[in-house]
């Protein structure tokens, strides 16, 4: 039997590293990783940034990044050696045998020069095809890819399409010079959900159409369930496992690779109707000592595990009120809240350490939610000590990893919150909620305090750890944007009642109710006259007593 | 953050100092014995007795050091009383809120209605006047100033989100006193016991002025002011000195007291800055 195309032996890759004051570092990056790649095959490489799946991807092309040397082991392309070949050989595979799909086609891209000429740039540069031959080729390659115009899409510069539309441009580029084996390396990681699905359908029909190997390297096994034939999933460096796509999705035997399969299913799980509520409300109603009218009515709702309730309603329609009675500092007049099967005590001193820590609150003002005295360390670090019994090492070793999980480095971890930006602070109390490793996390106006790019951060950040971790999120807003974000139900309250529940669909779709009609009003839009158009519609359609003061 | 002390801060810094060292070392320090009769009756200043004599031939500088020693290890220890049940009872009131932080609240009204001075006299005329007893009436009442202030800015943090999310977790009281609320009101604290150590000072002398504090032969400040009361109408600076001392005292302290408040107020992160 004739060699696979690639063949990776006991690969070894180092790098070294010069931290500032200290003496140079030797690294391992890759250590010992072996593979093959059939012909026509797709390779999925997946693992967490770090992994070592780009650096093993490069490598395929005989190619270290700055700073990084392949020590060990053997690149075997088409049965020649790459890891100590000479330069002129490297020249002559790299864009010919083996072409790159960068993450980025945007950067990749020269802005100066029209599509066509980048796209047949290597085929031609290895006298592979005519001018024209590779012409004819790309426009075939665009058609394929389902590109507008292909005939005409060529004669663009980068700057004059799409993300989406640049990425397919890459492949194009990538597969024009009929290559063996193409490496993508997170060709869909920079694009929106639903571009991503579109280039993704094209690289798999572009793929099997012209019988190309492919390493894909991605973060997303979800992704590379749809492509590959055979995965590999990669930890610091070294395989922990490696099997067929179907074996590995759907009979993990590693415990690494189990946690990554059940992270996505958990997204799956969570669409299930029937399933149990984490969190049932009954009958709810609640005054403040002193008031003799309810703040809030008869509330009654449902929040399954896995989802996101949002409670959307104007201050003072009872939203935070409600958050108090969950948490146990406002005992309701009437109902119940069932928490995970059994009835909460209505009061913060009935309830056990246990229902504590699998309730959690993140505040509005992450600034006053934290003390500013404390570090980040001793914040985060708290719950983890309380609940958990971590000490020292240990606590500290949870604590990196959790500021890790909000995308915060290490480094954090001795400031003091006042050292922080805005979103940073909210991420800290997003570390300390998940620290209690909770089952329902009380999300009260997190993001309203935030300008909304950092809001928008700290939203795509919860939702993360909602399909990673499987949260439930009771998410209260005023901010109907944030909630067609996040919100799986929604609950919209007016005065004290629940005027509208339902699935995100339903509620968020006409005929509304005049209340849901005002709010959804209420976000402002982008043009001229809005404003006076809005509360003229107001007025017209509105009782006056949905109008707020001053409209 | 040490490195750039201002100036009126290092004056009243090396003062305080100089004064707490004579006060330690003032067995040493003193030229002759505390209670040793050692020349003439108000003997002016000298090379052999650099401020003279008091009004019965003691060496007016021992006497002074000796004074200080009393003076200032008493005003320390009302001070520690008053702080440390002054600062204790205002943030349990804070935290427990309700009719504890009432009933707390008002005794310390009451307290504080009636003039301290004339409180502490009562008191004193009718217990043993002892260094202990002192210590402790000085205190007590001191500390009603202390509890006020620690309720108050106490009052401000216990309703914060933070208090409440550590509440939520389900922490101890001692942990949201200790931990949660005393990191943030002990810059205020400090600034306010560097002024009450000045005023239990001035209590303390006044009580001994009057003949109710530290007893003869025993020398302290006030005492002394009070021993050589009667020179002043001679022309005799005796009574005067003890009186700078516990000026320059309370000004430095003061100096000390008003740059610690403004360093760690002003640092980021502090209460309001």
């Amino acid at each position: 039997m004739a060699e696979p195309l690639l063949v990776i032996e006991d690969l070894k890759i180092e790098a070294t590293s010069y931290p500032p004051g200290e003496k140079p570092q030797k690294i391992t990056i890759v250590n010992g990783v072996s593979l093959t790649l059939e012909k026509g095959k797709v390779l999925g490489l997946i693992g967490e940034s770090g992994a070592g799946k780009s650096t093993i991807g490069l490598s395929a092309m005989g190619y270290g990044r700055g700073g990084v040397r392949l020590t060990g082991g053997s690149i075997r392309l088409n049965g020649r050696e790459m890891r100590r070949a000479p330069g002129k050989v490297l020249r002559s595979t790299r864009g010919a045998e083996v072409t790159y799909v960068a993450q980025s086609a945007a950067a990749a891209f020269n802005p100066a020069r029209k599509l066509m000429d980048q796209v047949v740039e290597s085929t031609l540069k290895h006298k592979r095809m005519t001018r024209a031959e590779a012409k004819a080729r790309a426009i075939e390659l665009f058609t394929r890819l389902g590109l507008p115009d292909p005939e005409t899409f060529g004669d663009r510069f980068p700057h004059q399409v799409s993300g989406g539309q640049l990425q397919r441009a890459m492949t194009a580029m990538a597969l024009c010079p009929k290559p063996d084996l193409v490496v993508f390396d997170e060709p869909t990681t920079a694009l929106d959900v639903t571009t991503q699905l579109g280039v993704l359908a094209a690289i798999k029909k572009a793929i099997r159409d012209f019988d190309v190997a492919a390493l894909y390297i991605t973060h997303d096994l979800a992704v590379v369930a749809q492509i590959a034939d055979n995965i590999m999933v990669l930890r610091g460096g070294e395989t922990v496992e490696y099997g067929t796509c179907d074996q590995i999705i759907n009979n993990p035997q590693e415990e690494y690779t189990q946690d990554l399969v059940a992270a996505i299913n958990v997204e799956r799980r969570e669409r299930d109707p029937d399933e149990k509520p984490v969190l049932t409300l009954r009958g709810i109603s609640a005054r403040y000592r002193g008031l003799d009218f309810d703040v809030l009515k008869n509330i009654n709702m449902d929040v399954q595990p896995g989802t996101t309730l949002a409670i959307v309603g104007e201050s003072g329609s009872g939203k935070s009120t409600l958050a108090r009675v969950l948490t146990g500092l406002l005992p309701p007049h009437t109902g119940a809240v069932e928490f995970d099967g059994a009835v909460l005590s209505s009061a913060l001193k009935g309830r056990s350490k246990q229902e504590l820590q699998e309730l959690q609150m993140i505040y509005q003002m992450a600034d006053v939610a934290m003390n500013p005295r404390q570090t980040v360390g001793t914040i985060i670090g708290r719950p983890l000590e309380f609940y958990f019994g971590l000490k020292s090492k240990e606590k500290r070793e949870r604590v990196i990893k959790l500021l890790d999980r909000i995308e915060l480095g290490e480094e954090f971890i001795d400031r003091y919150p006042a050292e922080l930006s805005g979103g940073q602070k909210q991420r800290v109390c997003i570390a300390r909620a998940l620290a209690a490793e909770p089952k329902l996390i009380i999300c009260d106006e997190v993001t309203s305090a935030l300008d909304p790019l950092v809001a928008k951060g700290i939203l795509k950040l919860l939702r993360d750890l909602q399909l990673k971790e499987g949260v439930t999120y009771l998410f209260i807003t005023h901010d109907i944007a944030a909630v067609r974000e996040v919100a799986d139900t929604i609950a919209v309250m007016y005065r004290g009642e629940v005027v509208r529940y339902g699935g995100k669909q339903e509620v968020l779709s006409p005929p509304f109710d005049d209340y849901t009609e005002l709010l959804m009003r209420s976000v402002p839009e982008m043009r001229l006259g809005w404003l006076e158009d809005t509360l003229t519609l107001l007025e017209e359609h509105l009782p006056a007593s949905a109008v707020p003061e001053g409209a | 953050m040490i490195k750039r002390i201002p100036y009126p801060a290092l004056f009243g810094l090396i003062v305080t100092i100089s004064f707490f060292l004579a006060a330690v070392f003032a067995p040493w320090l003193a030229p002759y014995g505390m209670s040793q009769v050692v020349g003439d009756v108000w003997e002016p200043a000298s090379a052999a007795h650099w401020l003279g004599t008091d009004n019965i031939g003691r060496d007016l500088l021992s006497r002074l050091i000796y004074g200080g020693q009393t003076t200032i290890f008493v005003a320390i220890a009302a001070t520690m009383v008053a702080f440390v049940v002054g600062t204790a009872l205002g943030l349990f009131a804070a935290v427990i809120g309700g009719w504890v932080d009432q009933a707390l609240s008002r005794l310390v009204d009451l307290i504080m209605a009636i003039p301290s001075l004339i409180f502490a006299l009562v008191v004193l005329s009718v217990m043993p006047v002892t260094v202990p007893v002192l210590v402790i009436v000085v205190g007590l009442l001191e500390a009603t100033r202390m509890f006020r202030l620690s309720r108050a800015v106490a009052a401000d943090l216990a309703v914060m989100d933070f208090v409440e999310a550590a509440r939520l977790r389900g922490e101890g009281r001692s942990w949201v006193i200790f931990r949660e609320i005393l990191p943030n009101v002990i810059s205020p604290l400090i600034a306010e016991l560097g002024m009450r150590f000045i005023f239990v000072v001035l209590f303390v002398s006044t009580l001994s002025f009057l003949g109710l504090g530290i007893q003869p032969p025993h020398a302290d400040w006030g005492g002394i002011v009070k021993e050589n009361k009667d020179g002043i109408v001679y022309g005799i600076p005796a009574a005067l000195l003890p009186a700078v001392a516990i000026a320059a005292l309370a000004i430095s302290v003061n100096l000390v007291a008003d740059w610690i408040l403004e360093r760690t107020t002003s640092l980021k992160g502090g209460r309001n800055g």
